[in-house]
């Protein structure tokens, strides 16, 4: 074990990794290169009439091919004992080499090659990919990538008896920026961690759906076949949920500890196994969209189109169960933290408003994601092992081997819920930021604080929802309909909570406060449109229409998207230490909510007049050409105003001028420590002495430090 | 000014934006046509949900954007907003009055579902069978033939009973409103009342994999009378087994749904064209070639898996030859539906 471990800590491991990697991206260049030299090179010379004798061409190509790669491979092995260190290209290689999360692909990669060549072993020559090995090397290469990575690193050497302590800062040798690519334990790190990680995730989720958006600004296939329309859409809306759980895990990691005074999570190992488990499981997600046919499931992978279809299915079907690995430790992270580290005085009623909604989101992930790993391991199980759980045919008289809908009722169990655990903080980041810039307490604190408790608890009886026209019975329809409909009245406490803030208040217009009005104005949108889905014979017209699409989308976008971009705009002094370009803020203000408000209520509009959702083409009997094309244009703005937002967020970072302390005369915990916050958010223990939004009490006072003993 | 006169102004603001944001939402939300007695109930209640949605849209946005001009901080203000915590009274109010709206809506909606699933009198009952991706349509009380494109009568409740064969898939007509998934190993039951004549297009809502886009088909609603004469020129239409195998090649493919993949006039669909098929030379996806001949032909209906030409996924249903068989004991083993099918396929041509 500690060989082991010195190993992989010396100079030689390191070069090994640099050496590999430095083979990974040689072989992509040497791929490109060649399909150059076939596409153009040997047809041009051949028009131009040159002609050379047999396969010299051909030798010619790869002798420089592997002069190529052994140049790549070579100098990166070199940079990674640390040669050529004055240069960019030999820190690249070098510094690339000791992250986490290339020795984590790598691990990735390896696995992989070594399941698939065990499998080439057993099977000699009839050996091709199939549901069995495809799902085995799936799963052992997420444990690779941990393995690799060193996730489990501490926990490997407990059960081997050596006592491991927690190290602070970045990894020995390394500079401080290194922290960000290496596995670390504190909670503002691995918070940066997940929001970077979900703003690219973001980024690949939205590239797609630009593409399927062009594609459908006209009917009959344009630009992409049906197939990889399907793939594209199914694929938009899984990387999309795993991008959303990131920024969740963003906000929930980076803000409960400090907001409760605590100075980090309660598990911070499990915190950083949390974060990093979920990047094999978003690369299994994307790689499914490579693998055989892709998937064209939808992000549902129904059976039994998800049982017989393509060998990419399993791989999206096994990166979504791990990812739900993430969402339960973090649920129990933050569930144990607030149960037990909260600061002096922190009465369940005088913690931020934000920190309900994260323990209300908590609870749901914790208790649902359950179901949705049985539902999913059980079609792989199918697939893999031949168990016929959603299997109709008959193996005797009207005696079925399985049932689909079961998948439904199980899938629907945790995939309801969560859609709460995705809107939940981001309401509560609309709670949290409204009594700052309307200068006023939120209105009616414990009515808010309950309601977020109220939605995830009712959100666990209106799952059948979703199967209003799968073919089940009346007496179960209605039932369902009746508890749907209650979702409204906790949801209604909060835009009406939210609206008594407003009133009254001495209002300012930063453009987080944009966010959060824009986030309010989608989210009712949003939430106005769901009543109509609920009520069974209006829904029987509505359901898999792109009303649904528009529907989710403003819920998605009012409950989390916008709500984010404000959360980034907001804590980004508090993070960096330097202020965003205000007039680029407005600008993307601008530009994202009509952008957004034509797109919802376009999609709205064509699903009411028969558009479904998920197909390629589209009947120009429909007459939804022109909102069609509305909607692709106004989905390119909102595309272009989320690149201004990371041009002014990636540039501020670098060259803004410095943030005051407090920029947003906020009484929250994080804003009156200092920043950037220290390692263990305060430099001294803190009490509650007040309420927390109290804007407006002339004297009054949420925090103050406990003096020190003799003070 | 003070609070009351404010919410005097608000009150006034939102009676008067409730019906202009009725009107702007009906233009932008219009719905198809209704042609069922089915769609008509539901579009009440559609009429229901958009008053409702008016209303509260009104109320919150005037209340908002309200508040953000009117409660602004001037320039030369300093200082916070004023110190209000909270209010039980309106609390209860507001969590009451939402209460007494939806379950006002959920019992409208229970009551009316159960009236539109409700088994009718006189009703007509068709078999739907769905299969990726092609609709087939049967009529048993009309002697069990079978359509590729519904016909029905004006008028006249019907019940289809709908199955389907590999995966799942939704039957919805947009202009009848309702719609209902099909469950293989199951029988869906679906209730229509169609009332006014036209011409419509069955939509597979629920994906159901590659071409689940094209998964359409005909729908007619007819009169009476007219529907009387198609049923007798169907009926009156000869015995398969006093047809030719090339005319009884045109019933099956359109009863077994082939034309959801494979085209007769060349156009390329999920699967190869049948037109010129015979004896083409066939490049398969593990590169050696194959001439269509009978034997590869029958081989492909029966193992769709074993040769898959290049350039095509593979995604054909596997119990053709279950299928076929059950179709060929009608006849008591005198016709041969793959022979009928290559006799159809000779005469396609280039």
């Amino acid at each position: 074990m500690k060989a082991i471990l010195t190993f992989t800590r010396s100079r030689f491991a390191r070069a090994l990794v640099a050496g590999a990697l430095g083979l990974i991206v040689a072989a992509i260049l040497v791929a490109i290169l060649n399909s150059a030299h076939t596409t153009w090179v040997t047809p041009g010379l051949e028009a131009l009439g040159v002609q050379l004798p047999g396969q010299l061409l051909d030798l010619a190509f790869w002798a420089v091919a592997i002069l190529i790669l052994l140049a790549i491979v070579v100098t990166a092995f070199l940079s990674g004992f640390g040669m050529f260190h004055s240069r960019r290209m030999g820190r690249f290689w070098y510094y690339a080499a000791g992250t986490a999360l290339v020795w984590g692909v790598l691990g990735q990669a390896l696995t992989v090659a070594i399941v698939l060549f065990i499998s080439y072993l057993t099977m000699g020559s009839d050996f091709r990919l199939t549901d069995g090995n495809v799902a085995l090397a799936a799963i052992f290469s997420v444990i690779g990538f941990l393995l690799f990575s060193g996730v489990l690193t501490d926990w490997i050497q407990w059960i081997f008896g050596h006592k491991t302590e927690l190290h602070h800062g970045a990894p020995e040798g390394e500079p401080e920026w290194m922290r960000y690519f290496s596995v670390d334990v504190n909670h503002k790190v691995i918070g940066i961690q997940y929001a970077v990680t979900s703003v690219l995730v973001l980024l690949v989720g939205g590239t797609l759906a630009i593409v399927f958006r062009l594609e459908l600004s006209a009917p009959g296939m344009q630009l992409i076949t049906e197939n990889t329309y399907n793939t594209f859409f199914s694929a938009h809306g899984i990387i999309m949920i795993a991008s959303i759980l990131l920024g969740v895990g963003a906000m929930v990691n980076y803000l409960v500890p400090v907001m409760i005074g605590a100075s980090d999570m309660a598990f911070p190992r499990l915190n950083a196994f949390s974060f990093w488990v979920s990047i094999p499981a978003a690369l299994l997600i994307v790689s499914a969209m490579f693998v055989d046919t892709g998937f064209d499931t939808g992000w549902v992978g129904y059976p039994p189109l998800s049982t017989v279809g393509s060998l990419g299915i399993i791989l999206f079907l096994l990166g979504f169960y791990f990812n739900g690995f993430a969402s339960i430790a973090s649920a129990i992270n933050v569930l144990v933290t607030v149960g037990v580290m909260r600061a002096k005085g922190m009465a369940l009623f005088r913690m931020p408003i934000f920190v309900w909604t994260a323990i209300s989101a908590s609870i749901i992930q914790f208790t649902a994601t359950q179901t949705v790993g049985v539902a999913l391991t059980m079609v792989v199980a199918q697939r893999a092992l031949g168990l016929g759980f959603f299997d109709p045919t008959p193996v005797a008289a009207g005696v079925p081997v399985g049932q689909p809908l079961l998948y439904q009722q199980l899938f629907w169990f945790y995939s309801h819920p969560v859609v709460y655990v995705f809107v939940l903080p981001g309401l509560g980041v609309i709670s949290e930021l409204l009594p700052v810039f309307s200068r006023k307490p939120l209105f009616g604190y414990k009515w808010v604080a309950l309601s977020s408790l109220g939605i995830a608890l009712v959100g666990f009886l209106v799952w059948a929802h979703h199967m209003f026209v799968s073919g089940m019975d009346d007496s179960l329809r209605i039932p369902f309909m009746i508890s749907t409909m209650f979702v409204g009245i906790p949801t209604g406490v909060k835009f009406f909570s939210w609206l008594g803030t407003l009133w009254g208040g001495k209002i300012i217009y930063p453009t987080p406060m944009l966010f959060v009005l824009g986030a309010i104005s989608v989210f009712l949108i949003g939430g106005l449109t769901g009543p109509i889905l609920a009520t069974v014979p209006t829904d029987m017209h509505l359901h898999d229409s792109y009303w649904v699409v528009g529907h989710f989308h403003a819920t998605m976008f009012g409950g989390f998207i916008f709500p984010f971009f404000a959360a980034l705009y907001y804590w980004f002094p508090k993070i960096t230490g330097r202020m965003y370009n205000e007039r680029l803020g407005k600008l993307h203000f601008w530009l994202m909510v009509p952008g957004f408000w034509v797109m919802s209520l376009g999609q709205m509009r064509i699903g009411l007049m028969g558009m479904r959702r998920r197909i390629a083409n589209y009947d120009p009997a429909l007459g939804v050409e022109g909102t069609q094309i509305l909607i692709t244009i106004a989905a390119l703005v909102i595309a272009w105003s989320v690149l201004i937002m990371l041009y002014n967020l990636v540039s501020s970072a670098r060259s803004a001028e410095l943030a005051p302390e407090n920029p947003w005369e906020s009484r929250s915990p994080e804003w009156v420590a200092p920043t950037p916050l220290p390692e263990f958010n305060f430099d001294r223990p803190i009490e509650v002495v007040g309420d927390p939004y109290d804007y407006g009490l002339a004297d009054s006072k949420y925090i103050q430090t406990i003096p020190a003993a003799g003070d | 000014m003070n609070n009351k006169k404010h919410l005097l102004i608000v009150a006034l603001l939102i009676i008067v934006v409730m019906p202009i944001t009725y009107v702007i939402l009906t233009a932008v939300y219009q719905l198809p046509i209704a042609a069922s007695t089915q769609a008509d109930s539901i579009d009440n209640m559609f009429t229901g949900h958009f008053i409702l949605i008016s209303g509260l849209f009104a109320l919150v946005m005037v209340f908002m954007l309200y508040s953000l001009f009117v409660f602004r901080r001037r320039p030369d203000e300093e200082g916070d907003g004023l110190y209000i915590h909270g209010n039980t009274a309106l609390e209860i109010f507001w969590t009451a009055a939402p209460l007494v709206l939806v379950v006002g809506f959920a019992i409208w909606g229970s009551v009316m579902l159960v009236d539109i699933t409700e088994a009718k009198a006189d009703e007509m009952a068709i078999d739907v069978t769905a299969r990726q991706w092609s609709w087939s349509f049967a009529y048993p009380e009309q002697g069990g033939y079978s359509s590729i494109e519904l016909v029905l009568p004006v008028n006249r409740p019907i019940v289809l009973q709908m199955r389907s064969e590999d995966v799942l898939h939704d039957f919805w007509v947009p202009e009848f409103r309702v719609k209902q998934d099909l469950v293989p190993g199951s029988i869906e039951v679906l209730r229509i009342t169609p009332n006014v004549e036209g011409e419509y297009k069955v939509r597979c809502a629920e994906i159901c994999g590659l071409n689940h886009s094209g998964m359409l088909a005909d729908v007619r609603v007819v009169s009476q009378a007219e529907f009387d004469a198609w049923v007798l020129e169907k009926q009156s239409g000869p015995d398969p087994l006093s047809m030719t195998p090339e005319e009884r090649g045109i019933l099956w493919f359109q009863q077994f749904g082939c034309g959801g993949c494979h085209s007769v006039d060349g156009s390329d669909l999920v699967g190869p064209t049948w037109l010129g098929l015979y004896e083409r030379e066939e490049l398969l996806e593990d590169g050696t070639t194959v001439i269509a001949d009978d034997d590869y032909i029958r081989n492909s209906i029966l193992n769709p898996a074993s040769q898959i030409v290049a350039g095509y996924a593979n995604v054909m249903l596997q119990t053709y030859g279950e299928q076929f068989a059950v179709e060929e004991a009608k006849y008591n083993g005198q016709i041969d539906i793959i022979e009928d099918i290559i006799a159809y396929i000779k005469t396609l041509e280039e």
